[in-house]
C-alpha cells in the first residue's frame, strides 16, 4: 500500500456515490427525497472534478465545482419552489400521483 | 437632377392617391397637374443643358444608388439623359401634361376623380423611369409599371364587365411579350454580365458575331417584348379592347406614350439589332404587315375610338417598319409626331363622346361640326396629320420612313406602306365625314343638350392641334433636319438611311401623298356625297367586308386556339392533379402524422418515474458504448 | 498516511449516502445528506482543495440543506408516507438492472484506467506557495470571468423564478 491515495480510489468512491444517488431516484416515492438523491449525484461528480484537479495539477476542476455548486443552489431554489407550489395544489409529495404531463 | 424627373410624379401619385380625398378638390387637381409640369420643366432644363454640350458627347447621367450587387453583377438605380431619352421624356411630359389638363374637364363628374389622377401620375412616373433608365433592368421596372397602370386604367370603370375583362386581356397578352423579354434579359446577363446600356451596347460588336444565331435570337426576344407592348402582330389584340378605359387614358397610354415603349426599346437597342440583319428584316415585315392589316380593319369599324385604336396600331407598324430598315431616327421622328396627332385625335374623340353623353357609334353621329367647332377643327387637323397630308406633321415623318424603306431596297414593303397610306386617308376621313359632316343623325334629345367642352378640354385640343400642324418641321429637310442631327450620334451609322437621291425622294413623297389624297377623295365620294355607294361596295365584296369587319376573326381564333385550351387544361389539372394528387398527398402526410402521433402518445404516460427510468436506460446504453467501444 | 484519513471519510460518505436513500423520514434523510457533505468536504481537504471544501460546508451543508429542512418543516412532511418505496415491480427490476450495469460501467473502466501524466501548471508546490484560495480567485476573475458572470445571471433568474413559483 502506497502512502498516497491513487486517483482511482477517488473515482471509484465517486462512482459508488453516483450509483447510490441513481438508485435513490429510482426507488423513492417522496419528491423531496428524490431531490436529495439528485444532490448526491451532483456531489459525486464534484468529487471527480476535484480529484482530477489534484492529479492533473490543474485548478480548472475546482473552478468547475464552484460553478456546479452555484447551479445546484439555483436548481434547489427553483425545485423547492416547484415542490411548494405542487404541495399547495395537490396536497401530495408522491411522485406517482404527479402525472399532469400525461398527453 | 435627372432622377427627380420620374420621382416628382411618383410623389404626386402618392399624395393624391393616399390623401387626395381629404384635401380640397382644387388642391388635388393642382398637385396632380403640377407634378407633370415640374417634370416637363426639369426635362426642358436638362434638354437645354444637353444642347450646350458638343454634339458627340451629349449625355447626362445620375444615379440614386446601387440596387442589386451580387458578385460581379451589379445594377444601379441610374438614370441617363441622352438625345433619345430627351425626345422621349419631352414627348411623355409634354403630351402627358396636356392630357392631365384635359382630364380635369373630362373626369370632372367621375366619383373616382382622385384615383384617376393618382394612377395617371403613377403612369407618368413609370413611363419616365422607362425612358430615362440607364440599364435594361430598370427599364423593365418602368416597362412593367406602365403595364400595371395600363391595366388599372383600362379597368378604371371596373364595375363594367367589358372594362374589367379588357384590362385582364391587356395584362395577359402583355405577359406573353414580357415573358420573352425576361428570357432575353437573363440571356443578356449571361452573355454580357451586365444590363447597363453603355456596357451592353458598347460591347455588343465584340461579344456578338454579326449575323449570328445568338444575336438574332436575343434581339428577337426583345422584339417579342416590344410587339406585346406596342401592339404589333400577333400580340396587338389587347389594344382595341383597351378603348374601354376613359378616353384621356386611351390618348395618353394607348396612343401617345406607353405603346411607343416597344419602339423606344428597339431604337435603344439599335447597336444590338444592327448585328442581327435577320431580326431587322423580321421587325420591318412585322411592322409593314401590321400597318396594312390594322388599316384594313379600321376601314369598316363603327366605334369612333376603335377606329383610332386600329389607326394607332397601323402607325406603330410604320414606326417598326422604319426601325426595321435601319432608319432609327425616322422611327423616333414618327413616334414624336404620332404622339401629337394621335393624342389630338383621341382627345377630340373624347370631346365628342363627352358632348354626346357616351355615344361612340359614328353611324349615329353626323353634322357635329356645327355644334362642336373647336373639336371638329382640331380633329380635322389631327386627321390630316394622321393621313400624312403635307405640311402636317405626319407627312414628314411617314415620308421619311417610306423613303428609307425604298432606299434600303425593300420594294414590296414600300408598296405595303404606300397602300397603307391610302387606307389611312380613307379610314380617317370616313370617320371625319361620318361624324362631323353631312346631315345629323342624332335624335332630338341628344341635340338638345349638345355642348362644346369646357376650356380645360379645349385648351389641350388647340395646343395639340398647333403641335400636330407644326412639329413635323423639326424633321425638315428629310434626313438632315434638326431632329435627325440631334438624334444622329445615338444610333449606329446605318447604310440605308437617306441615301436616296433627292429627286427620287421627292417623286416618292408625291406618290405617297397622291395615294393618301386619293383615299380622302374616295372617302368624300363614298361617305359624304352618296352614302348608299359605300353600302353597295360592301355588298359587292361581302367576304372581304366581313373579314375586315370581324377583324380577320383573330380574336375568335385566339379564343379557340389559345384561351379555351388553356382554361380547359387548367380546369382539368385543378380537378385531377391539384385535388387528387397534390391535396391527396398533403392530406395523406397529415393523416400519417396524426396516426403516428396517436401511437406514440401511449409512450407519454405522465409518470415521472417512467421518464427517469427511460433516461437512465438511455444513459446506461450510451455510457456502455463510450466505455467499451474502444 | 493519507489512507488513514481517506478510508474513514470514504466509508462515512458511503454509509450516509445509503442512509439518505433508505431512511423513511425525510428529516433523517436530510441529516444523513449533511453527513455525506461533511465527509466529502474532508476528502476535498485531503485533495488540497481547501476553498472548495469550505464552500461545500457553507453552501451545501449550510444553505442548501437548511432550505431542504425548511421545506420539510413548512409543509409538515416530518412523517413519512405509508408506502415510501416504489411498488411497481417491473419498473423496480429494470431499475435495479440498469443501476447494476451503470455501476459496472463506471467502476470497470476506472479500475483499469491510468491517468495521463500531470501536465497542468498548478503543481503542489505552486499551490502551496500561492495558496489555494488566491489561485481560485485569480482564475475565477481572469480566465473564467464570462462563465462567472453568467452564473450570477443564473442565480438572479433562480431568485426571480423561485419567487414567482412559490407565490400564492
Amino acid at each position: 500500500m502506497t502512502a498516497t491515495v491513487p486517483l482511482n480510489a477517488y473515482l471509484i468512491l465517486s462512482a459508488a456515490l453516483f450509483v447510490i444517488g441513481v438508485a435513490g431516484v429510482l426507488i423513492r416515492r417522496n419528491v423531496l427525497v428524490i431531490f436529495m438523491a439528485i444532490e448526491l449525484m451532483l456531489n459525486a461528480v464534484n468529487l471527480t472534478f476535484v480529484a482530477f484537479a489534484r492529479f492533473l495539477h490543474s485548478m480548472d476542476g475546482q473552478i468547475i465545482v464552484l460553478f456546479v455548486m452555484a447551479v445546484a443552489a439555483a436548481e434547489v431554489a427553483i425545485g423547492l419552489a416547484i415542490i411548494i407550489a405542487l404541495h399547495r395544489n395537490k396536497e401530495s409529495m408522491n411522485v406517482d400521483e404527479i402525472n399532469l404531463l400525461k398527453g | 437632377m435627372i432622377w427627380l424627373i420620374p420621382i416628382i410624379p411618383l410623389a404626386g401619385s402618392l399624395i393624391v392617391g393616399l390623401i387626395g380625398r381629404r384635401m380640397p378638390r382644387t388642391l388635388a387637381t393642382v398637385i396632380a397637374c403640377g407634378t407633370p409640369s415640374l417634370s416637363l420643366l426639369l426635362s426642358v432644363m436638362a434638354f437645354v443643358r444637353l444642347l450646350q454640350m458638343p454634339a458627340e458627347g451629349r449625355l447626362l447621367r445620375s444615379s440614386i444608388g446601387s440596387w442589386i450587387a451580387s458578385g460581379d453583377f451589379s445594377v444601379s438605380f441610374g438614370f441617363l439623359f441622352d438625345p433619345l431619352s430627351a425626345i422621349m421624356a419631352l414627348v411623355v411630359c409634354g403630351v402627358g401634361l396636356l392630357i392631365h389638363i384635359y382630364s380635369i374637364g373630362y373626369m370632372a363628374e367621375d366619383r373616382d376623380y382622385h384615383r384617376f389622377f393618382a394612377l395617371l401620375n403613377l403612369f407618368l412616373a413609370e413611363m419616365l423611369v422607362l425612358v430615362l433608365a440607364d440599364n435594361y433592368l430598370l427599364l423593365f421596372v418602368g416597362w412593367e409599371g406602365v403595364g400595371l397602370c395600363s391595366y388599372l386604367l383600362i379597368g378604371f370603370w371596373f364595375e363594367r364587365p367589358a372594362a374589367a375583362s379588357a384590362g385582364t386581356k391587356a395584362f395577359l397578352v402583355n405577359r406573353i411579350g414580357d415573358g420573352a423579354m425576361v428570357v432575353g434579359l437573363i440571356w443578356m446577363i449571361l452573355l454580357f454580365g451586365s444590363v447597363d446600356f453603355q456596357t451592353v451596347l458598347t460591347d455588343a460588336p465584340t461579344v456578338l458575331v454579326y449575323g449570328s444565331v445568338t444575336a438574332s435570337l436575343l434581339t428577337l426576344l426583345l422584339f417579342i417584348g416590344a410587339t406585346g407592348k406596342s401592339a404589333q402582330l400577333p400580340l396587338y389584340v389587347w389594344l382595341p379592347d383597351a378603348m374601354e378605359g376613359p378616353t384621356p387614358v386611351s390618348a395618353l397610354i394607348h396612343a401617345a406614350t406607353m405603346v411607343t415603349a416597344g419602339i423606344y426599346l428597339v431604337a435603344r437597342s439599335a447597336p444590338l439589332f444592327q448585328l442581327a440583319p435577320v431580326s431587322l428584316e423580321i421587325v420591318a415585315w412585322v411592322g409593314g404587315l401590321t400597318a396594312l392589316y390594322a388599316a384594313s380593319i379600321a376601314l369598316v369599324q363603327t366605334d369612333i375610338k376603335r377606329i383610332i385604336a386600329y389607326s394607332t396600331i397601323s402607325q406603330l407598324g410604320y414606326m417598326f417598319l422604319g426601325l426595321g430598315v435601319g432608319a432609327y431616327a425616322a422611327g423616333i421622328f414618327h413616334l414624336m409626331t404620332h404622339a401629337f396627332f394621335k393624342a389630338l385625335l383621341f382627345l377630340s374623340a373624347g370631346s365628342v363622346i363627352h358632348a354626346l353623353a357616351g355615344e361612340q357609334d359614328i353611324r349615329k353621329m353626323g353634322g357635329l361640326r356645327q355644334f362642336l367647332r373647336v373639336t371638329a377643327g382640331s380633329f380635322l387637323v389631327g386627321a390630316l396629320a394622321n393621313a400624312g397630308i403635307a405640311p402636317f406633321a405626319g407627312f414628314w415623318s411617314k415620308d421619311e420612313i417610306l423613303a428609307a424603306v425604298y432606299a434600303s431596297g425593300h420594294g414590296p414593303l414600300w408598296v405595303i406602306g404606300a397602300l397603307t397610306a391610302a387606307g389611312t386617308g380613307l379610314y380617317m376621313f370616313r370617320l371625319y365625314f361620318l361624324a362631323f359632316e353631312g346631315k345629323s343623325r342624332l335624335d332630338a334629345h341628344m341635340l338638345s343638350h349638345l355642348h362644346e367642352a369646357p376650356w380645360s378640354m379645349r385648351l389641350p385640343l388647340v395646343l395639340l392641334a398647333l403641335g400636330s400642324a407644326t412639329v413635323g418641321f423639326v424633321g425638315v429637310p428629310p434626313g438632315s433636319g434638326l431632329l435627325q442631327r440631334f438624334l444622329g450620334p445615338v444610333f449606329p451609322a446605318s447604310a440605308h438611311e437617306a441615301t436616296a437621291e433627292p429627286t427620287s425622294e421627292v417623286v416618292l413623297a408625291v406618290a405617297v401623298l397622291a395615294m393618301a389624297v386619293g383615299g380622302i377623295v374616295m372617302a368624300y365620294r363614298y361617305y359624304l356625297l352618296d352614302p348608299q355607294r359605300s353600302e353597295a361596295l360592301a355588298a359587292r365584296y361581302p367576304a372581304l367586308y366581313r373579314t375586315f369587319f370581324h377583324k380577320y376573326w383573330v380574336d375568335e381564333l385566339y379564343e379557340t386556339a389559345v384561351v379555351r385550351p388553356t382554361v380547359t387544361s387548367a380546369r382539368t389539372l385543378s380537378e385531377l392533379f391539384d385535388a387528387r394528387i397534390v391535396d391527396g398527398s398533403v392530406n395523406g402526410i397529415a393523416a400519417l402524422a396524426a396516426r403516428a402521433g396517436s401511437l406514440l402518445r401511449r409512450l407519454q404516460t405522465g409518470q415521472v418515474p417512467t421518464y427517469i427510468l427511460s433516461i437512465l436506460v438511455g444513459a446506461v446504453v450510451l455510457l456502455g458504448y463510450l466505455a467499451f467501444s474502444g | 498516511m493519507e489512507w488513514l484519513v481517506f478510508v474513514p471519510l470514504a466509508a462515512m460518505a458511503l454509509v450516509t449516502a445509503v442512509l439518505v436513500i433508505i431512511l423513511r423520514n425525510p428529516v433523517y434523510c436530510a441529516l444523513s445528506l449533511v453527513g455525506t457533505f461533511f465527509a466529502l468536504s474532508g476528502i476535498y481537504l485531503l485533495l488540497q482543495a481547501q476553498f472548495v471544501a469550505v464552500v461545500q460546508v457553507i453552501v451545501y451543508a449550510g444553505a442548501i440543506m437548511v432550505l431542504f429542512l425548511f421545506v420539510v418543516m413548512l409543509l409538515d412532511l416530518g412523517h413519512e408516507l405509508p408506502a415510501w418505496l416504489q411498488r411497481d415491480r417491473p419498473r423496480l427490476l429494470i431499475g435495479a438492472g440498469a443501476v447494476a450495469i451503470l455501476l459496472l460501467e463506471l467502476v470497470i473502466p476506472v479500475g483499469s484506467w491510468t491517468a495521463r501524466a500531470p501536465h497542468g501548471p498548478q503543481t503542489s508546490e505552486v499551490v502551496g506557495a500561492a495558496g489555494n484560495t488566491q489561485l481560485v480567485g485569480r482564475l475565477l476573475f481572469t480566465e473564467f470571468l464570462v462563465p462567472f458572470e453568467i452564473t450570477s445571471i443564473i442565480l438572479l433568474i433562480a431568485i426571480i423564478g423561485a419567487m414567482v413559483l412559490a407565490r400564492r
